[in-house]
């Protein structure tokens, strides 16, 4: 099941969502590609998922507009628009059969009964659901549901795919197995995706391209190489990567009045530097995290590799960062100077 | 063995924890059913006294008499006026509540209002309402003009429309029950069902019938099942309304009212009243069982 139907950009121009007083989009600028699996990734109440609703006609933008390929959107009903769309819940309907679930875009659309079942059945067999097409979802796993629920938004094969965290549901195993599933299913539909979620992994792993969002408006917009080597601030640098970058206080890795970053892979505890204490030292098996302690504010974490001597809790060290490996911010605005 | 003996020694301890519902189940359900059981195959005096056993060939000839069939009629007639519309009705109303309009806390309030409703209350306004030289329908003068029955008989009076117009007082009196139970109904289906349909193109109507009515069936089966209870066992509404009336087609004369009401052919004869009121119950034992059966497989109860 691959089509190479009319796919489509999106470019979203000035975008705001308000809900009374509060912000949860901001006069947000996006153009997202044909054919991108565009994540935007945030921590929760940043606004990505009303981004993401108002692409699929589900909000009314307060301000700016919406473009789905040469069309403005903006007053298109969500059917008209050529999105399907995939909740964290799934939304199946539970009275329904899988068969029926997946059918529903079809009926709705007034789609013979032998056509239905056709496509249906494709829908099923990409999934991998072609077993269940009779049981009720109640009967189906966690992530069985999930494949229910894709295979429902890819049967009417819309050019937008919105998705809204669909992993969370699923335990740690599944949602990894699940993950490549999905780059697989974006590059054999070809299709626009776009990805909401609050994992920086998922970001990390599936996306090609990422927006990094907060309080309602975007940080950053790139590739996951480019959103993990030059974070454009200290809030990207710090949300994305586990554990997340270390920041030094401004002066004391450089002589100058800017904050430093850098990642765990990149600070080495070394015989004089930024003067730190060992608050936590976590053996994971492939290699040992340590955590120190700078001051009240700032911490650090240090990995070595499985097996090295580490020193212990409470002792003082001292911490440096690669020359060509740091990362500079501004002390007041926070952003990335270059 | 050792559980056997363990189980005996809790039986003391079990009937004094059941004791005290145990003493208000037998006191106020079952003793009185089973003197009413009893009752129904004796006869007695005016005065209810002096009661003796007739037989309980008595509840055959109750089956079989006209009277007996004809309020049995009745009540099916009433049941039919009341129950589909009512449930309509109110899940019109619930629906159009669900809406995040502007004000609709006060719409939600006025609908609900009726359940804090005394039947005695709600019977007496539909009494003036419908009454036929200074009611409020019979100073309509365009509406008498179409329908001359409201001032002459009265709707109330009139054999054709006397079972209709205490059905609409019921339907009435009702609706603030069915709604708040639909409203709960239709909050409980997630928000995002809707908006999954909606993406996929359903229109208002297709949402309606295939996401919310299949969701919220449970809570109308319920509703479907105490709506037809009460509907059977209704006699307020009668008793003020009409009280059996109009003679002599008692054509609001149902089960309840040929139990308890004044004008009833049987007011005088306990032994007749208990052993209607009993058949009352076995019928209502069996229309739930069946509606519950009935419906049952088709109603979704979530996964």
């Amino acid at each position: 099941m691959q089509y190479d139907a009319p796919v489509a950009s999106i470019r979203l121009v000035g975008v705001s969502k308000h809900f009374g007083d509060v912000k949860a989009v901001d006069n947000v600028s996006l153009d997202i590609a044909d054919r991108d699996f565009m994540i935007l990734l945030g921590p929760s109440g940043c606004g990505k998922s009303t981004l993401l609703r108002t692409i699929a006609g589900l909000e009314d933008p307060t301000a700016g507009e919406v473009w789905i390929g040469d069309n403005m959107v903006n007053d298109v009903e969500p059917k008209d628009r050529d999105v399907s769309m995939v909740f964290q819940s799934y939304a199946l309907y539970p009275h329904k059969s899988v068969q029926a679930n997946i059918e529903f875009p079809l009926k709705v659309r007034g789609i013979g009964k032998a056509e239905r079942a056709e496509s249906a059945k494709q829908a099923a067999e990409v999934l991998g659901l072609t077993p269940y097409l009779e049981r009720r979802p109640g009967a189906l796993s966690g992530g069985q549901r999930q494949r229910v629920a894709l295979a429902r938004a890819i049967v009417r094969q819309p050019a937008v795919f919105c998705m809204d965290e669909p992993l969370s549901n699923l335990d740690a195993k599944l949602r990894a197995e699940t993950r490549a599933e999905l780059v697989a299913l974006h590059s054999r539909l070809n299709a626009t995706f776009v990805y909401v979620t609050h994992d920086q992994v998922e970001a990390m792993t599936m996306g090609n391209r990422i927006a990094v969002m907060r309080d309602g408006i975007i940080e950053q917009v790139g590739t996951p190489k480019d959103v993990y080597d030059k974070p454009a601030s200290v809030f990207v640098a710090e949300f994305i990567g586990t554990p997340p970058m270390n920041i030094f206080p401004a002066g004391s890795v450089e002589a100058a009045d800017h904050l430093v970053g850098a990642r765990p892979e990149h600070t080495h505890i070394a015989s004089s530097g930024v003067a730190a204490t060992v608050a936590l030292v976590e053996h994971l098996g492939h290699e040992i995290q340590v955590v120190c302690t700078i001051d009240a504010e700032h911490r650090a974490t240090v990995r070595l590799p499985a097996g090295t001597e580490v020193p212990s809790n409470g002792s003082s060290v001292f911490l440096t960062a690669n020359e060509n490996h740091r990362h500079r911010f501004n002390v007041e605005t926070g952003l990335r100077i270059s | 063995m050792a559980i056997k003996t363990s189980r005996l020694r809790d039986i003391p301890l079990a009937f004094a924890m059941l004791g005290p519902s145990l003493l208000v189940l037998l006191t106020f359900v079952l003793y009185p059913l089973g003197k009413a059981v009893w009752l129904g195959q004796q006869t007695c005096d005016v005065q209810g006294k002096n009661c003796k056993s007739v037989g309980w060939g008595q509840y055959t000839t109750v089956i079989k008499s006209d009277q007996f069939q004809h309020a049995l009629w009745v009540t099916v007639k009433f049941a039919l006026i009341t129950v589909p519309i009512g449930l309509a009705l109110g899940v019109g109303l619930a629906v159009l509540a669900d809406k995040q309009l502007r004000g609709m806390r006060f719409f939600r309030t006025i609908f609900s209002s009726t359940i804090a409703t005394s039947v005695a209350v709600a019977s007496l306004m539909w009494l003036f309402l419908l009454q036929p030289s200074i009611g409020v329908l019979a100073n309509l003068g365009w509406l008498h003009d179409i329908f001359p029955v409201i001032k002459e008989p009265g709707l109330l009076k009139d054999s054709g429309t006397a079972l209709w117009s205490v059905g609409i007082s019921s339907i009435w009196a009702n609706l603030g029950f069915t709604f708040i139970l639909v409203t709960a109904g239709l909050q409980s289906v997630p928000k995002e069902m809707h908006e999954s349909a909606y993406v996929d193109g359903a229109g208002g109507w297709m949402r309606f019938t295939n996401v919310t009515l299949p969701l919220i069936s449970p809570t109308l089966l319920f509703t479907t099942v105490v709506l037809t209870s009460r509907a059977f066992q209704a006699y307020g509404e009668m008793d003020l309304l009409t009280n059996g009336g109009p003679i002599p087609q008692d054509s609001t004369t149902t089960v309840t009212y040929l139990i308890y009401g004044s004008s009833s052919i049987i007011k005088n004869n306990d032994g007749l009243q208990a052993a209607v009121a009993v058949l009352l119950f076995v019928i209502l034992l069996a229309l739930s069982a069946l509606q519950f059966r009935g419906f049952g497989k088709r109603v979704h109860y979530g996964s």
